[in-house]
């Protein structure tokens, strides 16, 4: 291990299948803390949605014995990130928190990072981004907006990542556990969405990845995801 | 020889000695005629050309002002016709320094005739394709990001992406390969510029370099030219090898696939050819070049594109049949798609288009029947462009995440610019066969050197001397 595993954290999120509802609570919170523009009913369903956390639906079984079962993606923050070497001008690169950064400034748009991401998270601006009045009241103002013919995809909130870090900072001290939370870890109604540091090994999310429940989307592919899945039983609606 | 295997040796020589009985100045007259005396069909077919081309810079104009969301692109399928139309380009171009480079380097004197129609399809194709990666970008404006120099952002383009090979495997071939056509161009545009007056003089003028003839300066031509055939094959190589990088290097099923290299270059020969025995029959027809272009070569570039034909249908088949019996999920629901789903209609049109053509071309009859040599190629490119269809667009629309999978539908958009790159191709070569002697005369007349009737007693025998 580096030196410096012990010192950087390696930020991650535990989703608990168990505990999701499906109820895009997250998604709408997403939009509003990171300035996505809402793509509409008719791009939506030609899949030019915007949506940074995306919740799959499987159905399961036959009528009338139909499950439904959810499961939210975002971005997987690879440690060995498929999207990154693609793009020619550095536009996704790793941090040394090991997330995957969007530089929004640099991408030209050659969309080949979405067409290497196997995850299919990251989003793209068809057209300009309009936000319809009011809705210009309420952007961000920590996070920029984007422009047309660029990639963006979930940050994990990098903004409320740095802005706790530098308050923890400001104090003289590191940041708490489960002090950091992306707007969607913070809306989450059932509490299925869980973000903190794997590094630190007492953290509530490095004890849930060592669960017998945990696994990891696409595992397989050796991207290193650092969204950890907590199977679901039979209680989905 | 490798022309030499089905052609009776009567009809092989009559054929080669025909020239022989030719003056030079006759040859030159031959090739400088139909450049220099344009019909009303000629402007009727340039005009349409360059409204195709206007409309297809008028929808660029549009999907710039309004953005990529006017394509038919979604998520997943990032990547469509513009790609796809991207490495058709790219195909094309590799015939030309097939032919001209390769058979140089192996004498085949059939070449002579058509290696500057295959050179110059070479630079147009490339060209074309060297749109695409502009067009397709969201932001094409910033597209100079990519090219590595010094600048104030202080950053290097990313040497690690497939992208970035890709700009430097094209502009290398690019300049390559003009700088080829050029230099075998030289004693021709001399010829030009002794035979002309006014405007066309001063061009073919400054473009002879002062051409004389002497001794010493075709032994530099050939010199150079020897050079440039050897250093262009790797070029040549490479490039579609990048090309199949862009994809065989993500983790996308159907994409991910190590014959992806040499089954993208066999294919683009085989595309390649195909593309240039379709021009040579057309510019045959149009510019009277009858006496030159005949049956043999026609007989040869046949042969030439059946086995490369051959090739691909071994490289696609190796590919196909690993990636059938692997029986991965995803992969799996792809080849159901093709071979019984929604692409079938696409997947047996790639497969006829491919296979018929190499099994009518094992008849010499349709090799030296331009008209059916037309047809039969032309529907090799059909195969070829659904095949780049089917890996391009029908990959993207499957992946691992069956919520993720999509599907496509083009838009006035991308087929308006794909016909401009195809009428803009056209209109190039065209003019281009206006402009420059279409038949390498100077090569012409090096290879009629080659072959003479000598009288032996009473028998009349064909000989071949040993020439560069």
């Amino acid at each position: 291990m580096k030196p410096s595993a012990e010192t950087k954290p390696r930020w991650a999120l535990v989703v608990d299948l168990d505990r999701c509802t499906g109820c895009q609570a997250c998604v709408v919170a997403c939009h509003a803390e990171n300035n996505v523009p809402v793509a509409g009913e008719s791009l939506t369903a030609y899949g030019r949605w915007m949506h940074w956390i995306i919740i799959d639906r499987y159905w399961e079984g036959e009528y009338p014995n139909v499950k439904a079962r959810f499961m939210p993606v975002m971005c997987q923050q690879c440690g060995e990130a498929p999207c990154e070497p693609v793009c020619p001008v550095f536009a996704t690169y790793h941090n040394p928190e090991g997330l995957n950064a969007q530089i929004y400034n640099r991408c030209i748009g050659t969309r080949f990072c979405g067409n290497a991401c196997p995850y299919k998270v990251r989003t793209f601006n068809w057209f300009r981004p309009e936000f319809p009045e009011p809705l210009t009241e309420q952007l961000n103002p920590d996070v920029s907006v984007r422009s047309r013919g660029i990639m963006e995809k979930c940050t994990f909130c990098i903004q409320r990542i740095r802005s706790v870090e530098m308050k923890a900072r400001a104090e003289g001290r590191a940041p708490a556990d489960g002090e950091i939370q992306p707007a969607c870890v913070q809306t989450c109604p059932p509490g299925a969405l869980l973000f903190g540091d794997l590094n630190d090994p007492a953290s509530r999310v490095s004890q849930l990845a060592r669960s017998h429940r945990s696994f990891r989307l696409l595992d397989e592919l050796g991207t290193d995801p650092a969204v950890i899945y907590l199977k679901g039983g039979e209680t989905n609606v | 020889m490798s022309d030499s295997a089905t052609a009776t040796p009567e009809s092989q020589y009559t054929e080669r000695v025909l020239l022989t009985e030719r003056k030079d100045w006759e040859i030159n007259q031959a090739v400088l005629q139909p450049m220099i005396q344009t019909g009303r069909r000629f402007w009727v077919l340039v005009a349409g050309l360059t409204a195709v081309v206007t409309w297809g810079v008028f929808a660029w104009g549009y999907l710039v002002y309004w953005g990529i969301g006017v394509t038919g692109k979604n998520r997943p399928v990032y990547w469509t016709l513009f790609i796809t139309t991207f490495v058709f380009w790219i195909g094309i171009s590799h015939a030309g320094t097939m032919i001209s480079a390769v058979l140089r380097l192996l004498k085949a004197d059939w070449r002579r005739p058509i290696t500057r129609g295959a050179e110059a399809m070479t630079a147009f194709a490339l060209m074309m394709a060297g749109l695409y990666p502009l067009i397709h970008l969201g932001r094409v404006w910033k597209f100079y990001w990519m090219i590595p120099y010094p600048n104030n952002r202080l950053m290097w383009p990313n040497f690690q992406s497939p992208l970035m090979w890709d700009l430097v495997a094209i502009s290398t071939y690019l300049i390559g390969s003009t700088l080829y056509l050029y230099l075998a161009l030289i004693p021709d545009m001399a010829m030009a510029r002794d035979h002309t007056g006014g405007l066309r003089y001063k061009l073919y003028r400054a473009l002879a370099l002062g051409w004389r003839g002497t001794e010493a300066e075709w032994h530099k031509l050939h010199r150079a030219l020897g050079i440039f055939s050897i250093a262009i094959i790797p070029i040549f190589l490479s490039v579609h090898s990048i090309v199949s990088w862009d994809f065989a290097v993500t983790v996308q099923p159907r994409w991910h696939s190590t014959i992806f290299a040499p089954y993208f270059v066999v294919g683009a020969i085989y595309s390649g050819l195909s593309a240039l025995a379709t021009i040579l029959v057309l510019v045959r027809k149009g510019m009277r070049l009858q006496e030159f272009l005949r049956s043999e070569h026609f007989d040869a570039l046949g042969k030439l594109v059946m086995v490369a034909g051959l090739g691909w249908i071994y490289f696609w088949f190796a590919g196909f049949l690993v990636e059938w019996y692997g029986n991965e999920p995803v992969v799996r629901e792809l080849i159901r798609q093709e071979v019984s789903g929604p692409l079938a209609p696409l997947f047996y049109l790639q497969m006829s288009a491919n296979l018929i053509p190499v099994a009518l071309l094992a008849f010499r009859k349709v090799r030296t029947t331009p008209r059916l040599l037309l047809g039969v190629t032309l529907l090799v490119n059909v195969g070829m462009y659904t095949e780049r269809l089917l890996i391009v667009i029908g990959s993207l629309q499957r992946n691992d995440i069956p919520f993720n999978w999509g599907t496509y539908r083009p838009t006035w958009v991308e087929i308006s610019i794909v016909a401009m790159t195809f009428a803009g191709f056209a209109l190039l070569y065209t003019l281009f066969s206006r402009i420059v002697p279409y038949v390498p005369v100077w090569e012409i007349k090096e290879g009629r050197l080659r072959y003479t009737l000598r009288r032996i007693g009473r028998l009349l025998v064909p000989t071949a001397a040993e020439i560069e």
